[in-house]
């Protein structure tokens, strides 16, 4: 497994060069960030040495030399509007959006895998129809209407809950995290509901189409047959088999949580990394779009590695390998 | 069986009907039949005729839209048919335990073996972990596998479909019951280690005093290891006797059929004869005898439902013609 684990890492490498390369270009030919930075009363002489101070005056293969040069030594470059360095920026909003992730993530496990268990379990029941229902709604309403919806009637109807920001933090290893205060714990609630629904959605569903499978297979009745409670056939013979599909789906969906919560972060405006994209985005603010999309991409590869390892312990069939082609 | 002792399991009438949208199957309609301590009962009959609903029905394990609908069950005199879940738990897999057709489906995959065998003796003893894994460990030993430590330790998939099995059976094992229901177990398996298999099954009953339902389709097996024998068609009992009885001079029409379409050496080279015809549905079910459409005996008697006859030496045939009387009766 650590010969797996050496080599994933080491393609992992591959991908990062090419993919800096594609984005670093591709940032390149979209707008001039000089035209938004440079304010109207620079002379023309001050536009140049603006110009040149950004690096700006080199052809782009120089650039890119010694964007490379720099990344190697753990440098992303300065942020043209922040004047800091891109890695720090990012790093800085990282924990609010982890955080937020993390959060949604555990409400759509904790909340997402009973339900869908008990819904297979009892595919006929009233109940469970009226929980596959709400599964298609928190699948198809949009992420942002959900959000002001939620806004709207717990902020501002009954004012239950606060609309915006992270309230409270406290420091956890070095890290501010807003969920061990009560008052960091309201502001969490709302957005990690409203990032949690789709997932929830999606959970309940692969959850109950599982358990649905594996409340037939022999294996079961066998189980029943040993005359274990209805409790641990549930919680161990069934559970452990429908865990498969769901970790698989959401690895995928926290990379994607992580990098793309910009709706959430933007409509409760959370201070997470999403809303920096948004704003490098409109600013032409090239480092910190080209360090924001690296580190997804590192993001991605750790969260897919983990779900390969994850495998092998849900499932003793599966035993990581090299595929030699 | 030893008579004047109380029987294992004594089933009476059992009927077991499945209420689906298309109508009702009544899967089993009408089975009795009684195996005692050390005993070994051959419960025979093709696809679809009941066998394994009747298995099913005893350990309280169909699901719905099956339900047991009539009949008695009754172990060591106690019946089984309105016993509420949690007694019933505390039988399975404790007095009365079963194994599986198919090796491959039994053990749960994602399950190592010395999980699955040691919550077997926890659901029904309070004992320690490592009493409960010495106990898993001889029963291994006992049912023929070598190192069982190290297979303890091992997932299912790393075992072959004998292997398999045998760890199924060590299972049922576990907790000494009183009567084994075995549904087919040698059915997936290859010629010798189902021999090997049926050998061990006979001595462990001899020795334990346990009852064993041997549920198959095969004569063959049956032959060489039950003491009587119960032959289902269509959720009934047609006939039922010692295996010399029934395999010697069957009755029941359709016994007669079966054994002569079973290849044998001393009718080298003629054609196997067939049954003709198919089982049928049992999806509503017309009355009378299900078995009238494909015998050759059925006369207008048949659309009658036949009542059971018992014989003067213990043996039960459910049918107006039985081949030893003229069909003129």
């Amino acid at each position: 497994m650590s010969v797996f684990i050496i080599r994933r890492l080491l393609q992992s490498l591959g991908v990062i060069f090419v993919m800096s390369m594609i984005v670093f270009f591709g940032v390149n030919v979209v707008g001039n960030p000089v035209d938004i930075l440079a304010s109207d009363d620079m002379t023309q002489e001050q536009i140049q040495a603006f110009v040149a101070r950004l690096g700006l005056d080199r052809p782009i293969y120089e650039q890119y030399w010694y964007f490379v040069l720099n990344a190697l030594r753990g440098d992303l470059g300065n942020s043209f509007v922040f004047a800091e360095p891109a890695l720090k920026l990012i790093l800085q909003r990282l924990p609010a959006t982890l955080e937020l992730a993390l959060a949604s993530m555990f409400l759509s496990v904790v909340i997402g895998i009973p339900l869908g268990i008990y819904a297979g379990l009892r595919p006929e029941a009233r109940s469970s129809k009226v929980i596959m229902a709400s599964s298609i709604l928190g699948f198809s309403l949009p992420t942002f209407w959900v959000g002001l919806m939620f806004i709207m009637v717990f902020a501002v109807m009954l004012g239950w809950l606060p609309s915006t920001g992270r309230g409270d933090t406290t420091e956890l290893l070095g890290i501010q995290v807003s969920f061990l205060t009560w008052d960091g714990l309201q502001h969490l609630l709302l957005p990690a509901i409203n990032l949690a629904l789709f997932k929830m959605s999606l959970v309940i569903r692969l959850a109950r189409a599982g358990t649905r499978e594996v409340a037939l297979q022999d294996y079961v009745k066998f189980a029943r047959a040993k005359g274990l409670s209805a409790r641990r056939v549930v919680l161990v013979h069934i559970m452990k088999n429908i865990m498969i599909p769901v970790v698989t789906v959401l690895g995928l969906e926290l990379g994607g949580v992580i990098a793309f919560s910009v709706v959430t972060e933007t409509v409760f405006a959370w201070p997470g990394i999403g809303k920096l994209l948004i704003d490098s985005i409109q600013l032409l603010d090239r480092p910190v779009v080209v360090a924001y999309l690296i580190i997804t991409v590192l993001m991605f590869i750790l969260i897919n590695l983990v779900v390969d390892i994850l495998y092998s312990v849900l499932d003793p069939r599966v035993r990581l390998k090299d595929v030699k082609s | 069986m030893n008579a004047g002792k109380q029987p294992t399991l004594e089933v009476e009438d059992l009927r077991t009907h499945f209420f689906t949208k298309a109508g009702v199957v009544k899967a089993v309609d009408g089975v009795s039949f009684a195996v005692g301590q050390g005993e070994v009962l051959g419960l025979v009959g093709e696809s679809g005729s009941g066998k394994s609903v009747t298995g099913f029905s005893i350990l309280g394990l169909v699901d719905p839209p099956g339900r047991v609908v009539g009949g008695r069950i009754l172990f060591k005199g106690e019946d089984l048919v309105p016993l509420g879940e949690d007694r019933m738990r505390a039988l399975r897999g404790s007095r009365i335990a079963m194994i599986f057709q198919d090796p491959m489906m039994t053990l749960n995959p994602v399950l190592r073996v010395d999980t699955q065998m040691i919550e077997a003796i926890l659901a029904h003893r309070k004992v320690s972990k490592a009493a409960a894994y010495d106990r898993a460990r001889e029963t291994l030993m006992r049912v023929g596998i070598a190192s069982p430590d190290e297979r303890l330790r091992s997932y299912p998939h790393q075992f072959s479909g004998g292997m398999r099995q045998r760890v199924a059976i060590a299972i049922a094992l576990l907790n000494e019951p009183d009567l084994i229901i075995a549904d087919e177990p040698t059915t997936a398996l290859d010629v010798t280690i189902q021999a090997q298999i049926l050998y061990e099954a006979q001595k462990l009953c001899r020795e334990t005093g346990t009852a064993l339902i041997w549920i198959t389709h095969d004569l063959t097996v049956v032959a060489g290891l039950a003491d009587r024998i119960c032959v289902m068609y269509a959720g009934r009992d047609v006939e039922q006797g010692t295996v010399d009885q029934v395999l010697d001079h069957p009755l029941h029409p359709y016994t007669h059929g079966l054994i002569g379409s079973v290849p044998s050496r001393n009718r080298r080279g003629a054609r196997l004869q067939q049954i003709p015809g198919m089982t049928p549905s049992l999806l509503n079910l017309a009355p009378g005898c299900a078995f009238r459409s494909r015998c050759p005996r059925a006369t207008d008697r048949c659309e009658a439902e036949p009542t059971v006859t018992m014989r003067g030496d213990g043996r039960r045939v459910r049918c107006f013609n039985p081949v030893d009387a003229d069909v003129s009766a």
